[in-house]
């Protein structure tokens, strides 16, 4: 009974309760208080991260946005936190390769070169590894120029030059997006199947890759370090290529917010792949004896394959040794022709 | 020297667009490129208000501070000015800036933008002061003839004010105790860092 009485009691209240809302929300303000305060908009828009915007009557939306204090974050970003961790990243990559250089030396072929090589990258691996590897050199150096160029190139080559240096490093870093991305979907294609994780990778990772001494660890066409490379290049590149598109389009597929946040991780990304980079240019020519015969002629030194990709090698060769059984039959055929 | 302010009195601008035809004829600025432009908040909605926005000349310039060729400068009136020979087109003004004030022509492929372009208050370029060289890259030099910016001397109501901030700042401060009501002055915070105190 008590209840019921309760529930009346509050459903007649209701309209009343209603009602008192709805003025406090129309209520006009305190006479002699501007309800509109410039200070307080900008100040809360600051500290909520938002924007101040509104309606302009010209044909520009983006021009609504009267004040974005986002930028300040932005300048933050780039003159602080990019240039700290991009000039760390890649001056202490560059450090600690030579470093493991100076101590370790070149990693040489076990037993030396045995004279008879096999197939490791076919012409249209190669083709596409290099268009990769020379457009990222170039939208390296030309990426790294926004950040660092001002600090270190300006006061060597003055304001005219560099600025001109700077402005073809833009169309450049523009126009090689263009075969970076293809290069990088096409890699995707053609290496993915030998570039998932496997067991094998499990004990070379266990075994350093044999890096800092001991026996080399068994691998397949690819070992650990090298399909880590692989997913670092088509994740990572696959991310900055998508956040570089929408920087090359601006305002076509976001605001400047979302803008700001593609340059983030457009640039943080980058550099720490020119980090990475830089790590596999080392082991491709100087580290490793024979590496760099994979990626020029694509015909490595059969030890080499033994030593570092025995899996691999061993069943290439098993795979030449069946067909050089069938080849009697097969040279037949051909001589026929 | 002054240090040159801009103040938007909202209660005063009537959204004429005024300011907006002054500079883009005074300064010959190309099409689809606005120097300044006028932003009505709450549109159709108690509080409406419309603020005339263009460069704040700011200070400690945030377009200046991430510019990779560095090709900003400051007069000694504190006005923000750039080299329009030395600037590459990357946009990171634009993503620094507060205010949406650094304009790009759009030349070419994509996106592909041209030379920074945005409000010079009137005081040109690098160049010879007005030669037709500084006129063709920047618009005109009032600075330089001791005149002050064109919007503000046409503003309809003489909402926007420009000029030295003390002076401009005195006079919005008499306004408002006078007429016993004043929205803040916009931007102000964001760009010197200081407001208005009435
Ligand atoms: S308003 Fe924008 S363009 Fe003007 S000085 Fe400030 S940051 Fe630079
Ligand atoms: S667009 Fe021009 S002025 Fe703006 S940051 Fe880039 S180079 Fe500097």
């Amino acid at each position: 009974m008590r209840r019921t009485l309760l529930i009346a009691a509050l459903l007649l209240a209701l309209p009343w309760l209603a009602a008192t809302q709805g003025q406090a929300q129309t209520a006009p303000a305190a006479p002699g208080r501007n309800p509109i305060s410039a200070e307080e908009l900008e100040l809360q828009s600051a500290l909520r991260g938002g924007v101040v915007d509104g309606r302009v009557s010209i044909p520009n939306p983006q021009a609504a946005v009267l004040i974005q204090p986002e930028g300040r974050d932005w300048r933050a970003f780039h003159n602080v936190t990019l240039a700290w961790v991009g000039g760390i990243a890649v001056l202490g990559m560059l450090g600690v390769l030579v470093l493991y250089h100076l101590v370790h030396g070149t990693t040489r072929i076990a037993g030396g070169r045995s004279g008879s090589t096999i197939l490791r990258f076919p012409t249209i691996e190669r083709a596409n590894h290099w268009m990769v590897a020379t457009s990222f050199v170039v939208l390296a150096l030309s990426g790294l120029n926004l950040t660092f160029g001002r600090h270190v190139l300006l006061p060597l080559l003055g304001p005219e030059a560099f600025a001109a240096l700077s402005q073809w490093g833009k169309y450049a870093h523009n126009f090689l997006a263009f075969p970076f991305t293809l290069g990088i979907v096409v890699m995707l294609l053609l290496w993915v199947k030998d570039n998932l994780p496997t067991w094998v990778d499990w004990e070379w990772l266990k075994a350093g890759g044999g890096l800092f001494g001991g026996a080399h660890p068994p691998a397949e066409r690819f070992n650990a370090g090298q399909k880590l490379m692989f997913w670092i290049t088509v994740l990572g590149g696959g991310v900055v290529a998508a956040t570089g598109f929408l920087l090359l389009f601006p305002f076509a597929a976001t605001d400047i917010a979302g803008m700001q946040l593609s340059h983030m991780l457009h640039s943080i990304l980058a550099v720490l792949m020119i980090a990475v980079i830089l790590g596999h240019i080392y082991i491709g020519t100087l580290g490793v004896e024979g590496a760099w015969d994979a990626m020029s002629t694509g015909e490595v030194d059969v030890n080499w394959a033994l030593q570092h990709h025995r899996l691999w090698a061993e069943a290439q060769l098993a795979r030449e040794r069946a067909e050089a059984a069938a080849a009697p039959g097969a040279v037949h055929a051909g001589a026929a022709d | 020297m002054a240090r040159m302010k801009f103040l938007c009195d909202s209660d005063r601008c009537i959204e004429c667009n005024a300011c907006v035809t002054a500079c883009k004829n005074e300064h010959e600025v190309p099409w689809g490129i606005n120097r300044r432009r006028v932003v009505t908040i709450n549109d159709g909605r108690p509080g409406e208000r419309s603020i005339s926005m263009a460069c704040m000349h700011c200070t400690d310039a945030p377009c200046a501070a991430v510019c990779p060729v560095s090709c900003f400068y400051t007069t000694a009136d504190a006005i923000v000015l750039h080299d329009k020979d030395l600037c590459i087109g990357c946009g990171y003004c634009f993503y620094a800036c507060p205010f949406g004030a650094p304009q790009y022509p759009r030349v070419g492929n994509f996106g592909s933008r041209g030379k920074m372009d945005k409000c010079t208050f009137c005081a040109g370029g690098p160049q010879q002061d007005n030669t037709r060289a500084e006129y063709i890259q920047y618009g005109s030099n009032r600075i330089a003839e001791g005149k002050l910016p064109l919007c503000a001397e046409m503003c309809s109501t003489k909402a926007l004010l420009a000029g030295d901030g003390e002076i401009i700042a005195t006079i919005y401060r008499e306004r408002v105790q006078r007429r016993g009501y004043g929205s803040g002055a916009w931007g102000w915070r964001t760009a010197y860092r200081e407001t208005v105190s009435i």
